[in-house]
């Protein structure tokens, strides 16, 4: 299979995501200085009035969150679920009042709780000069203890979602495949099929050889998860809208699971291959860190690659939106609006490009250590 | 930076989430799916298959079927040929036995015509001889009527008569 031309836009991407991070690095710093010369919260206020900070809202927007934004003022709170030094606690999440700088204080099971940038810190005794019960360090992060955190946020609810749309659309495909016994695909099997063929076809076989069936249901599994996700992670409002395959959360069990099939499929070349390479003895010094090191390197560049991807689209399509609020300008609008429907359709084919690339280096990785030497 | 560090809680409700959505799709969607392609596909090749062998019997059947008509074809020919050399044959044996059969028709007509012949020749001579002698007698007793005219005969044939 050819796949010259993925990579040659994967290397125009990450142009693209490099540009953008300086950019954001730039912002950042602004924002430090402006944030150590006023002190007063007014003052604060003004500033962040004055100048929109387009890479705190990009960030924000990509982030995790414990309540959903559905539209205007309105939030929808979620449930948190937290395992504490006490077992576990719960409580919605609007008990906190829209407060995410460890102002509130959540009381339960005799502890104390405060969020602090959508993450759940155990409060500290007394508040800071901002009214903060968090300790933080020098680059404003908060370093307080934190329970497990195992709530209901955005992305987990965004996490059910995509498994419940996953479940109805390939059960109602395999009934599709019981009803029609042998008979040509219909309505959303035909829509279905071709892909799943492509998966078998294109990724698996060239890849796994005879033994591709065994691998057949993670690397379907993996490849509609990842695609379905990126999909819905385009939609802007509701039911989509999260960052999911965004989240190095979601991409380390992703490619975990690669990793752990690698490493529980290898098959005695494999190991042969990486602990005694065809060299000469004394090679092996250097030989054996280097293969050892790439048994990690090809995983956590999976995990990287989706994470990285999915997320620069998002920051992308954000920040052509938010031109104009950084121009200040309704007359930038269709610029920036013409821009996002642009790199929006992009978008699409990306969501479908990552979870083909995750997908055939998975079965690559795999492949690897189940070939067989003749 | 944060967006680098994995929350623990979203790692644990991922793995569950995604194993339990690898085993429910794998038991309940690819299984079957997968499954159901493959006999498909068999089914498919199968049929090719099958549409192939008919096809390849079917030009079987058309070469023998044009070889069984060249062969009817050949052995027509053949009936017909030997037809006309019996129906040629009969005709000139019953041709040769007509000839014969009439020769010897001819040559039995011929015998009889002879013998016939023969008996009309003999009843001709009979009749001849017994109509002769009646003649001659009737001329003879007409002649010997006449005694004047005997004596003169007598007379004239006695002068005739030199006594030499």
């Amino acid at each position: 299979m050819d796949c010259s031309h993925v990579f040659e836009f994967q290397v125009k991407r990450l142009i693209v995501v490099f540009t953008l991070f300086l950019a954001f690095f730039s912002a950042s710093g602004v924002l430090a200085q402006t944030d150590s010369t006023h002190i007063s919260e007014e003052a604060h206020r003004e500033t962040i009035k004055k100048k929109f900070d387009i890479g705190k809202f990009a960030l924000h927007h990509i982030a995790d969150s414990h309540s959903w934004h559905v539209i205007g003022d309105t939030y929808i709170s979620l449930p948190v679920i937290l395992y504490t030094r006490n077992g576990f606690v719960n409580f919605s999440s609007s008990d906190f009042h829209h407060d995410d700088e460890g102002v509130v204080i959540v009381e339960r099971k005799g502890l104390r709780f405060v969020k602090v940038h959508e993450k759940i810190y155990y409060a500290s005794e007394t508040a800071n000069e901002h009214g903060q019960y968090v300790d933080l360090d020098e680059k404003h992060h908060a370093i307080n203890a934190r329970p497990i955190d195992v709530s209901l946020t955005k992305n987990a609810c965004t996490l059910l979602i995509s498994i419940v749309v996953i479940l109805a659309v390939f059960l109602n495909v395999a009934n599709g495949y019981k009803k029609r016994k042998g008979m040509s695909p219909k309505g959303l099997q035909s829509w279905m099929e071709p892909i799943i063929l492509f998966v078998r076809d294109d990724i698996a076989k060239p890849n796994l050889g005879h033994k591709y069936e065994r691998f057949m249901p993670y690397l379907l599994t993996v490849f509609f998860f990842i695609w379905f996700n990126n999909m819905l992670g385009l939609v802007p409002f509701l039911p989509g809208g999260a960052n999911l395959t965004g989240n190095i959360a979601v991409t380390l069990v992703l490619a975990t699971a690669t990793f752990c099939i690698t490493v529980f499929n290898g098959n005695k070349y494999y190991w042969k291959h990486i602990f005694m390479p065809n060299v000469p003895w004394w090679m092996y010094i250097v030989m054996v860190p280097v293969e050892l090191f790439g048994i990690f390197t090809k995983p956590i560049a999976l995990m990287i690659r989706l994470f990285a991807n999915i997320t620069a689209g998002h920051i992308l399509v954000l920040s052509l939106i938010c031109l104009v609020f950084v121009f200040d300008s309704l007359y930038i609008a269709p610029v920036s609006v013409a821009f996002a429907v642009f790199i929006g359709a992009i978008e699409l084919l990306v969501a479908f490009i990552q979870a083909f690339i995750f997908t055939i280096l998975s079965a690559l990785f795999i492949g690897m250590a189940i070939e067989e030497h003749h | 930076m944060e967006l680098l560090v994995p929350e623990i809680g979203l790692v644990i409700l991922q793995t569950i989430a995604f194993l339990l959505l690898m085993f429910l799709l794998a038991k309940f969607a690819w299984k079957p799916v997968l499954a159901a392609i493959k006999e498909r596909e068999q089914s498919i090749d199968e049929a090719l298959n099958k549409a192939e062998l008919a096809k390849q019997e079917m030009t079987r059947l058309t070469a023998q079927n044009e070889e069984l008509i060249k062969q009817a074809r050949l052995e027509r020919d053949l009936i017909l040929k030997e037809a006309k050399s019996l129906k040629d044959s009969i005709v000139h044996e019953a041709k040769t036995q007509a000839h014969t059969e009439g020769a010897k028709l001819i040559e039995k007509a011929k015998i009889e015509i002879e013998n016939q012949k023969k008996a009309a020749l003999v009843e001709l001579k009979n009749q001849v001889s017994s109509l002769s002698l009646d003649i001659a007698e009737r001329v003879l007793r007409n002649q010997l009527q006449d005694k004047a005219a005997q004596q003169a005969l007598v007379t004239t044939l006695l002068k005739d008569v030199e006594l030499n």
